[in-house]
């Protein structure tokens, strides 16, 4: 029984915090005392809580960039197929290929390709949605959509331990350090 | 996001909308079962009210995209407080709008057809036509404006979870949050993906409306034979989009008392918008006339006069005085301040954009190449009772909206107030540093 490791009991130890500065001194404390598996609870966007966290940039505007070329490239393809391939029409001896015609079809495929990767994309990295997750068995984590911050050191981090780490949050003033149980 | 209790307003004001939406859903059925020759069109009128009402409500749908992405993209901070229900605004009007078209058809439930897709029938759309664009373009930006306003929304409805009084909204708000749970990592991935949908939407919007111009510029019609359409149609789009903007948020401050949230510099701003897309209007309107004279071609010189000394000039000369000379009152900081001033010019002109349609359409229309082919367009009561009956759908879509949805974007205004009270505590001492910070109290 008891040899089951502490990670699968335990998410990790949050701490929180009454203002958005507190959160991000603490995660720049915790970045430098080595920890890396953590992440931080606002109601809002921290500026520059994404590099204290060592977040890396997304790379979801090469995934945009990609989606739009293919969805321009569809519009595009489908108008030469229907046009030239798939049902030629002779009117007048006009040509069959008159791209200029094909533009704002392509353009408005580019749009919306662009946009729905983008969306589906960025839940899809963020693995949303997502019905069950531990952090919400925190006390008081509620509050993370309001007016509280929260760090979580999570237990899969190479440096946790129930210990030193309790410790460590201790040391940078939380209003209340709590464990998160999976 | 209005939890305590049913105000006596907007039961009134929800009865009224419903009671108009029910009359739409009647006028609809009645014309599902007789075809559109309960409406005025016949030819050479054709198009009528449903494109006049078409481009009115996709012309009112743009400044909600405007003022969230654009004003987004160049960092113009007092969007906040109006952006979610401009938006809301957006998804509704484009809703009403599309209703116009699809009924226009007479078949709606061969709608499927201007879709491109393998078929029995062997053939596919006209990718020539500005109709075919049209389609495509409106369905991508109903489809765009929708995943806008939903992404962001996902934040607040995780705050709306978090705040649920009982187990039922819990669920409901839960369900549409979809798990999110303010992380940053997920912060920093959604920041990117908002500008990004925004840097997507900018051009979307003036694409749309673009292609509503091209309806009528890629046609041989005199009046709309003319490159200047696509321009004069987006300017215009904007003028109306930011009037209705304006006639929704001025009663919702009062009756909410949202002054701390739209102040008098919305109203400003609103207002100098109004009035720089309404010169670029009224240029349209100079250069009408200019064409007109400019191309020696009879037609276009005889569609003019018509216009302005025919059987509609009263028409043409009221959308003068609603888009040109009301609008000159913003010249004025006092009109653009004054609340109720605002208020009535922003009708004027809600006023004046519906006639400027009306206009174009039928002017053009009425008087065919050849004299015998000459008539007059009368809308019917069923024209009439459609055209109310979406306004009364547009309300009761907006009063269901405020009542269960928070009309201000909660996450943004954080931000905003966190930016604002650094920014002034920079400059000043803790203690009288920041706005009067309204979102701090929820």
């Amino acid at each position: 029984m008891e040899t089951r490791p502490l990670s699968r009991k335990l998410y990790g130890l949050m701490a929180s915090f009454d203002t958005a500065d507190e959160l991000l001194h603490a995660a720049e404390a915790a970045y430098a005392a080595g920890y890396r598996k953590m992440d931080g609870y606002s109601s809002f966007p921290v500026e520059g809580l994404d590099d204290a966290l060592g977040i890396r940039p997304t790379r979801l505007p090469y995934g945009t960039l990609a989606a739009g070329i293919v969805g321009g490239l569809t519009g595009y393809g489908l108008q030469y197929y229907c046009n030239v391939i798939s049902y030629p029409l002779n009117i007048g001896g006009r040509p069959l290929y008159s791209w200029p015609a094909y533009i704002p079809v392509t353009f408005e495929l580019t749009i919306l390709f662009a946009a729905f990767f983008t969306v589906l994309g960025m839940l899809a990295a963020n693995g949303l949605p997502m019905p069950y997750h531990p952090v919400f068995n925190a006390p008081e984590f509620s509050f993370a959509s309001r007016d509280k911050f929260f760090l979580c050191i999570e237990s899969v981090d190479k440096r946790f331990d129930l210990e030193r780490t309790r410790e460590f949050l201790e040391t940078l003033h939380p209003h209340q350090v709590s464990e998160v149980p999976r | 996001m209005l939890t305590k209790g049913l105000p006596r307003g907007w039961i009134f004001g929800f009865a009224i909308s419903f009671a108009l939406t029910m009359m739409l859903t009647w006028s609809l059925v009645y014309l599902l079962v007789k075809g559109t020759g309960i409406w005025g069109i016949n030819i050479p009128i054709g198009w009528g009210f449903a494109i006049i009402n078409f481009v009115w409500w996709i012309g009112i749908g743009h400044a909600g995209t405007l003022i969230s992405a654009v004003l987004l993209l160049f960092r113009q901070d007092w969007r906040t407080s109006i952006n979610r229900f401009a938006e809301a605004m957006t998804l509704f009007a484009v809703a009403c709008a599309g209703i116009f078209p699809l009924m226009h058809m007479g078949r709606p439930w061969l709608a499927y057809w201007m879709v491109p897709y393998p078929n029995t029938m062997a053939i596919w759309p006209q990718f020539r036509s500005a109709l075919v664009w049209d389609v495509f373009a409106v369905s991508t930006y109903a489809s765009v404006s929708l995943l806008f306003w939903y992404v962001g929304l996902v934040p607040d409805l995780a705050t709306l979870r978090d705040r649920a009084q009982n187990k039922y909204s819990k669920f409901a708000f839960g369900v549409f949050a979809l798990g999110w749970r303010n992380s940053a990592r997920h912060w920093h991935r959604y920041h990117r993906a908002y500008l990004l949908l925004a840097a997507l939407a900018t051009p979307l919007v003036v694409s749309v409306h673009t292609i509503v111009g091209f309806d009528f510029a890629t046609s041989l019609i005199p009046g709309w034979h003319n490159t200047m359409f696509p321009p004069y149609f987006v300017a215009g789009a904007v003028f109306s989009g930011f009037a209705m903007v304006a006639t929704l948020s001025i009663p919702l401050r009062y009756i909410y008392n949202l002054q701390d949230f739209i102040t008098e510099r919305h109203l400003d701003n609103m207002g100098k918008v109004m009035l720089a897309t309404g010169l670029m209007v009224a240029y349209g309107y100079v250069m009408e006339g200019f064409y007109a004279w400019y191309s020696a071609n009879e037609y276009e010189t005889y569609m003019q006069v018509n216009r302005m000394v025919g059987p509609y000039a009263p028409a043409y000369w009221a959308l003068i005085f609603c888009n040109i000379i009301v609008p000159q009152l913003l010249w004025s900081h006092k009109c653009r301040t004054t609340p109720w001033i605002l208020f009535l010019i922003t009708l004027v002109i809600s006023v004046g954009m519906w006639l400027e349609r009306f206009v174009i359409v039928v002017t053009s229309l009425h008087r065919d190449f050849l004299p015998s082919s000459w008539d007059m367009y009368y809308p019917t009561a069923w024209d009439w009772m459609t055209y109310i009956g979406t306004i009364g759908l547009f309300f009761a879509l907006l009063f269901i909206f405020i009542r269960i949805l928070p009309m201000i974007s909660l996450f943004e205004m954080r931000e905003l107030v966190e930016q604002t009270t650094k920014a002034a505590e920079a400059v000043q001492s803790p203690e009288n540093a920041g706005p009067d910070s309204p979102a701090r109290r929820k």
